[in-house]
């Protein structure tokens, strides 16, 4: 029986190399079909293994994966209609990109002339018709991505793993093959599950955004969803945008609580999805790094903003559309304002200012 | 010591014009001696075969030492038709023949062994140190080895027996070095590629490795070729009755004292050449085809 759905679930999934350290450890997922899927997490968190392991590269220690509504463990990648992107596109040296291409139906005894056409259509998929003809060494980086890519999608398979497709890539082309990835993605209409350590590229692409870290994940859910509403200290600080602060419990006033801080009123937080705290507790909050707004001593705070903590100006970038402050405001963190360019710019700061850093309370985030 | 370190800008030599730099486009005097050497090595590797291949182009009246007599081809005749040369032709054939069998049969171990090797496996090292192992051992002693075991085991010694043997015993380890080089240019994920998209375990070999190794692969057979063709110390033992041409050399340095014995050495140079040319030529021949297919 066969079915086109791409679907996925992986419950329980484990994998360890040595028996003794476990570099998936227990990971339970869903990934709808169709879906464009993101893993990411510093080297070494698990998540090619993952990859790896949904390919039929690697078996899992333990647990399921299910494709399809199949359990698909020790099946080869042909019969789970898998297709899989190397990192470095693993292109054959010796045959040309239509020899490339056409290598899946080759293998499955397909006669040449069928195999050719097909490879030949696929090529003008991706745009590669002028260099069919060329050996993987004579083409651009970028090329050899698309060839990877068609090479991949010519076995017609219901989901396609792409292990850090964009990191040979220079800047700029990597965010035009971002979009070209995109494209393919709903030209094709099934499941990709894309590997990357970069912010930008998963919450540009993916549906699903799955944060891991050492062998577990951290938080799972639509773009938006982790990049504004981090779980913990950990998704907030590797998703970036976000300060980080952490202080003691000092009252609690029903919807809210008062954060002890360098602060003279402390900080006032609500609780949001938090379900409770104590006084005394040892709570983490964030602050996205484009809610602050920086006062000069002295001034008005913005109608609404209550918290104002006094800080240094330690340094100053530029970054075009905004201009990045970074501020002494809490002693053991990080802590970064994004002030739009030309609200900078109506009053700049200079190295040593000192400011109140700002923020409206409703921005403020306990987290976990 | 402040004393010594406040004198120390007057010690401090001038740049000399002893520094190796060009100048004015020329070449430093480095060059010179160092081709000069390069020179000298090239004499000292190349001359002695030159007088070799000079004097077996002598005429009739031709001897065994420098000043050449006359110029003709008559010694390379006289080798293929005198019998007292000895069993020239015999040899060469037999020669040709087991050195052929003998790059086969390395081609196809080495590669095997490359495919072995690909993954660590316990013992791995142990079974490495075995198979490069009678590198060491003195060619002579282990001909010598060879001959009685096949006396031993009431076996005729003969060219493709126990010389067979004898030179895979040499051509065999050098094959595998060689192999494992090549080897460590095949990106194992060329294979995971394969797999991917369905070749089988043969398909993957046959479709990627191979084509991928072919340089590689040549190599070690050019290598099997030329080990066993001049094999002598190994086959001295263990040829039996009929000579390889290494062998039948040597007896007619004991026995021969015209110049057929350097119209020998020239035909045999000539033959080497022609398997170095014919290997290097199918490399560049592999490696065009990809071009112009390339070109398209």
């Amino acid at each position: 029986m066969k079915n086109d759905r791409g679907d996925i679930e992986l419950a329980g999934v484990c994998k360890s190399f040595d028996g003794a350290t476990y570099v998936v450890d227990g990971v339970n997922l869903r990934i709808a079909d169709g879906a464009y899927c993101c893993f990411i997490g510093p080297s070494g968190c698990g998540k090619t293994t993952i990859l790896r392991m949904i390919a039929g590269h690697e078996d899992p220690t333990a647990g399921e994966i299910v494709i399809g509504g199949q359990n698909v463990v020790g099946l080869a990648p042909v019969q789970r209609r898998t297709a899989m992107m190397f990192q470095s596109y693993a292109l054959f040296p010796h045959l040309t990109v239509r020899e490339n291409i056409a290598f899946a139906l080759r293998v499955r005894g397909m006669s040449k002339t069928d195999r050719l056409r097909a490879a030949d259509a696929m090529i003008e998929k991706v745009r590669l018709t002028q260099f069919a003809d060329r050996l993987p060494a004579q083409l651009s980086g970028g090329q050899q991505q698309r060839v990877a890519l068609a090479r991949a999608a010519i076995t017609e398979p219901r989901v396609l793993l792409l292990d850090e497709p964009l990191s040979a890539l220079d800047e700029q082309l990597r965010v035009q093959m971002r979009q070209e990835l995109r494209r393919m993605q709903q030209e094709l209409g099934i499941t990709f599950i894309h590997v990357t350590h970069t912010q930008l590229e998963a919450i540009a692409l993916a549906d699903l955004v799955v944060v891991m870290e050492q062998g577990k994940i951290k938080q799972a859910g639509a773009a938006r969803d982790v990049y504004a509403h981090p779980h913990d200290r950990y998704v907030a600080e590797f998703m970036g945008g976000q300060n980080v602060l952490s202080g003691r419990v000092e009252k609690v006033n029903g919807a809210s609580f008062t954060l002890a801080q360098v602060a003279p009123d402390g900080i006032e937080v609500p609780l949001q999805a938090r379900p409770t705290v104590s006084v005394g507790d040892k709570v983490d909050i964030a602050v996205r790094r484009d809610d602050v707004a920086l006062v000069r001593p002295g001034r008005d705070l913005p109608p609404g903003y209550t918290t104002s903590l006094p800080s240094r100006v330690l340094a100053i970038e530029y970054q075009g559309y905004f201009v990045k402050v970074m501020l002494d405001t809490v002693p053991d963190d990080e802590f970064v304002a994004y002030v739009p360019e030309k609200t900078f710019f109506a009053d700049p700061f200079t190295v040593g200012d000192v400011v109140m850093a700002t923020w409206a309370t409703g921005s403020a985030l306990p987290l976990a | 010591m402040s004393a010594v370190l406040a004198d120390m800008p007057e010690t401090v030599a001038p740049a000399t014009s002893k520094a190796i730099a060009p100048s004015k486009g020329g070449r430093p005097w480095t060059f010179y001696v160092l081709a000069t050497l390069f020179g000298l090595y090239v004499i000292a590797l190349y001359g002695p075969m030159f007088c070799i291949y000079i004097l077996s182009f002598q005429d009739i009246r031709g001897g065994l030492v420098f000043p050449m007599k006359g110029h003709s081809l008559h010694w390379f005749v006289d080798l293929f038709t005198q019998v007292r040369t000895g069993d020239v032709k015999g040899s060469f054939d037999r020669s040709i023949k087991l050195a052929v069998i003998v790059t086969v049969i390395t081609v196809v171990v080495s590669f095997l062994a490359g495919l072995g090797f690909r993954k660590r496996f316990r013992g791995d090292t142990f079974v490495f140190y075995m198979m490069i192992g009678s590198l060491v051992a003195p060619g002579l002693v282990l001909g010598l080895g060879t001959g009685l075991l096949f006396q031993a085991l009431g076996l005729n010694a003969s060219w493709y027996s126990s010389a067979l043997g004898a030179q895979l015993s040499w051509t065999l380890p050098f094959g595998v070095l060689v192999m494992f080089a090549v080897m460590s240019r095949f990106d194992h994920v060329w294979e995971e590629a394969a797999y991917d998209l369905g070749a089988s375990r043969w398909q993957s070999i046959r479709l990627v490795m191979i084509p991928v190794l072919a340089p590689g692969l040549v190599a070690v057979a050019l290598f099997g070729f030329t080990l066993s063709y001049d094999e002598f110390a190994r086959s001295l033992q263990t040829a039996g009755s009929l000579n390889t041409l290494p062998l039948e050399i040597w007896s007619m340095t004991l026995n021969v004292t015209s110049p057929s014995l350097y119209a020998l050495g020239t035909v045999t140079t000539i033959v080497s050449f022609i398997v170095i040319g014919a290997s290097l030529g199918s490399i560049v021949l592999i490696q065009k085809k990809r071009g112009s297919q390339a070109k398209g």
